[in-house]
């Protein structure tokens, strides 16, 4: 156990440092840079300000610098924000998006295996079909279609909710980004449960609990829910990634105030260090989220000798 | 060269046809995939007969009708926006673009992923350990996080464009090829061809690769919504296509600014991105049945 997290640490290193290298040369090589703007700074200024900030340095040695920093856990100052480090960014940015994945995620999860497993226990019938069609129409509307959409309907004809912001955070203002962030995730999980689902009711121990006369919804919960959910929690990692890389446009079209939002303005002002701060963290949280599915995923299959 | 005993041993050619009209047959009878085939082609060829269709071109600008509503006896029958361009044409020539992303980037992903995979999975030992374990590297990247740097590298053009979302799509086919290839090359003609002296690359090109395309094929179908929707992504937050230039996700976008005003903007091009994706997704599923027999339960 403590050899394979070892391992596993390790082995998280080289895609860290790939990331960092990438993401550093492609915003650093980028045309463009964090002082451009509608009034051409003074060339004196200018370059006072690279200084400051070592941006006339050699690349490599910014490159080092950087890393040096990361180490230390200094993400370095916003070029955008002026008042603000990186740090204190992600720190404002984070819990939003939190909330906003955490519940995406959640509703999902419950949503996507209980709409599986009903369409597994009913096959060919009609609540199987819709849930088919439902889950094909989720996976085929991409969210930033389906955000605008739902906006159009429930906030601007219907006027019951609000249309953008975070307003308190309250329920009311989450409703409509959690549920779009959600749709393609539930999607996925439900198809993921009814096929597994499907193939573990045929196997032989289910047959023999039916045999001895277990009602259903004991097959289902103490025998058949655990195995059949191995896919989903396999899922789980690419599904925190597609969650994350969707708050993207979500937290864009209801202008929630989260760290996707912070990372496409970073990108289009060539806020070097916010964009870099956000990748490197997201890195290390999918990274680190993965190692948690893989352990949960140990527990769960017993076969799997982690 | 086609004389050459060696090649005549292929077992994949004779057997593959059989395999590929199999499949036909039941893709055929698969109501909902032929639905989606029979859109997909009308819809492609729609795409491309675009400036036949209207009389407008796409950057053109009409000052007197600026978002107006859909109306066939004004000439224009998806309405304009905001700055009078016709929708109608708007929306073919964006389609334009999504459909080609689909299937440069799908191409560039093909090439790589086959190549790097097959190569992989038939060369074994240490060479395939190391190539497999760069793409677990990559794979645990946060992939639109480099797709949207890419494009700020890239700027404004789309065949980089095209080509940078290829390579980045290429894991899953490299994977799923490697997977493949494993249990071809314990095959009999492979080892006929071994004994026949000849040469690994010409075994990988002609006895591995041709044996691939049946899985290759189910996964393209499914490649090419994936990869028209990262495009539409960009471009929705306004990094892929440049204007006057657009695509469907820069064409949602432009609608979701003005949906309350002239919801039409909107609601045409989402519908085409999404019948598109529909139709991919449906064709994909379809062709899984057909060409995966093991997968038929699930579906």
């Amino acid at each position: 156990m403590l050899r394979f997290a070892i391992r596993r640490f390790l082995g998280a290193i080289p895609t860290l440092l790939i990331l960092i290298g990438l993401a550093f040369c492609l915003i650093r090589l980028a045309p463009g840079g964090p002082f451009d703007s509608e009034k051409q700074l003074p060339p004196d200024i200018e370059a006072n300000l690279r200084q400051a900030y070592h941006l006339d340095e050699p690349l490599y040695q910014q490159f080092a610098r950087y890393i040096g920093n990361l180490a230390r856990g200094d993400f370095g100052p916003s070029f955008q924000y002026r008042d603000f480090s990186v740090t204190e960014l992600i720190q404002s940015g984070f819990p939003v998006s939190l909330r906003l994945g955490g519940f995406a995620m959640l509703l999902a999860l419950i949503v996507g295996v209980v709409a599986g497993t009903i369409a597994a226990l009913r096959q060919n019938s009609s609540s199987d079909h819709v849930v088919m069609a439902v889950s094909m129409t989720g996976i085929s509307i991409p969210n930033f279609v389906m955000a605008p959409l739902m906006i159009l309907v429930f906030a601007v004809h219907l006027g019951w909710l609000p249309a953008g912001g975070l307003g308190d955070g309250g329920f009311r203002n989450m409703l409509l980004p959690v549920i779009s962030l959600a749709l393609p995730q539930i999607a996925f999980i439900s198809r993921l449960t009814r096929g597994s689902m499907i193939e573990v009711l045929r196997s032989n121990y289910i047959r023999t609990a039916r045999a001895q006369g277990l009602s259903t919804r004991a097959i289902i919960f103490t025998h058949a829910l655990k195995p059949a959910l191995l896919p989903v929690v396999s899922y789980l990692g690419p599904a925190t990634a597609a969650v994350i890389t969707g708050s993207v446009v979500i937290e864009q079209i209801f202008g929630v105030p989260g760290l996707g939002r912070y990372f496409v303005q970073g990108a289009l002002n060539r806020d070097y260090t916010l964009v870099m701060g956000v990748v490197v963290f997201y890195g290390i949280l999918i990274i680190v989220f993965n190692f948690l599915v893989d352990l949960i995923y140990g527990f769960l299959d017993p076969r799997l000798k982690v | 060269m086609s004389t050459d005993p060696i090649n005549t041993i292929d077992e994949g050619s004779s057997g593959g046809r059989s395999l590929w009209s199999d499949a036909w047959q039941v893709l055929r009878r698969n109501r909902a995939a032929m639905v989606a085939l029979i859109i997909l082609t009308s819809m492609t060829a729609m795409v491309v007969i675009a400036p036949l269709l209207s009389p407008y071109s796409f950057d053109y600008t009409d000052w007197d009708r600026i978002s107006v509503a859909p109306s066939i006896a004004e000439g224009h029958p998806f309405g304009t926006d905001a700055l009078g361009r016709d929708l109608f044409v708007r929306t073919l020539y964006g389609g334009r673009i999504s459909l080609m992303v689909g299937l440069v980037a799908t191409l560039v992903s093909l090439i790589i992923g086959i190549s790097y995979g097959a190569i992989a999975g038939y060369l074994g030992g240490r060479v395939d350990q190391i190539m497999m374990r760069i793409v677990d590297i990559l794979y645990a990247l946060p992939f639109m996080f480099l797709v949207i740097l890419l494009m700020v590298f890239f700027g404004r053009n789309i065949l980089l464009i095209f080509v940078a979302i290829g390579a980045i799509n290429w894991l899953d086919m490299a994977r799923i090829v490697r997977g493949q290839t494993l249990s071809l090359k314990t095959r009999e003609f492979i080892e006929a061809a071994r004994a026949g002296g000849v040469s690994t690359p010409r075994i990988i090109r002609r006895h591995i690769v041709p044996n691939l395309l049946g899985v290759v094929a189910i996964y393209v179908t499914l490649t090419i919504p994936q990869v028209i929707l990262v495009e539409s992504f960009l471009s929705f937050l306004g990094l892929g296509v440049q204007e006057p230039m657009t695509s469907w996700g820069a064409l949602v976008n432009e609608g979701a600014r003005e949906m309350e005003s002239s919801p039409w903007t909107l609601i045409f091009p989402s519908l085409f991105l999404a019948v598109t994706l529909f139709c991919f997704n449906f064709i994909g599923d379809g062709m899984r049945d057909a060409l995966d027999p093991r997968d038929r339960s699930g579906q």
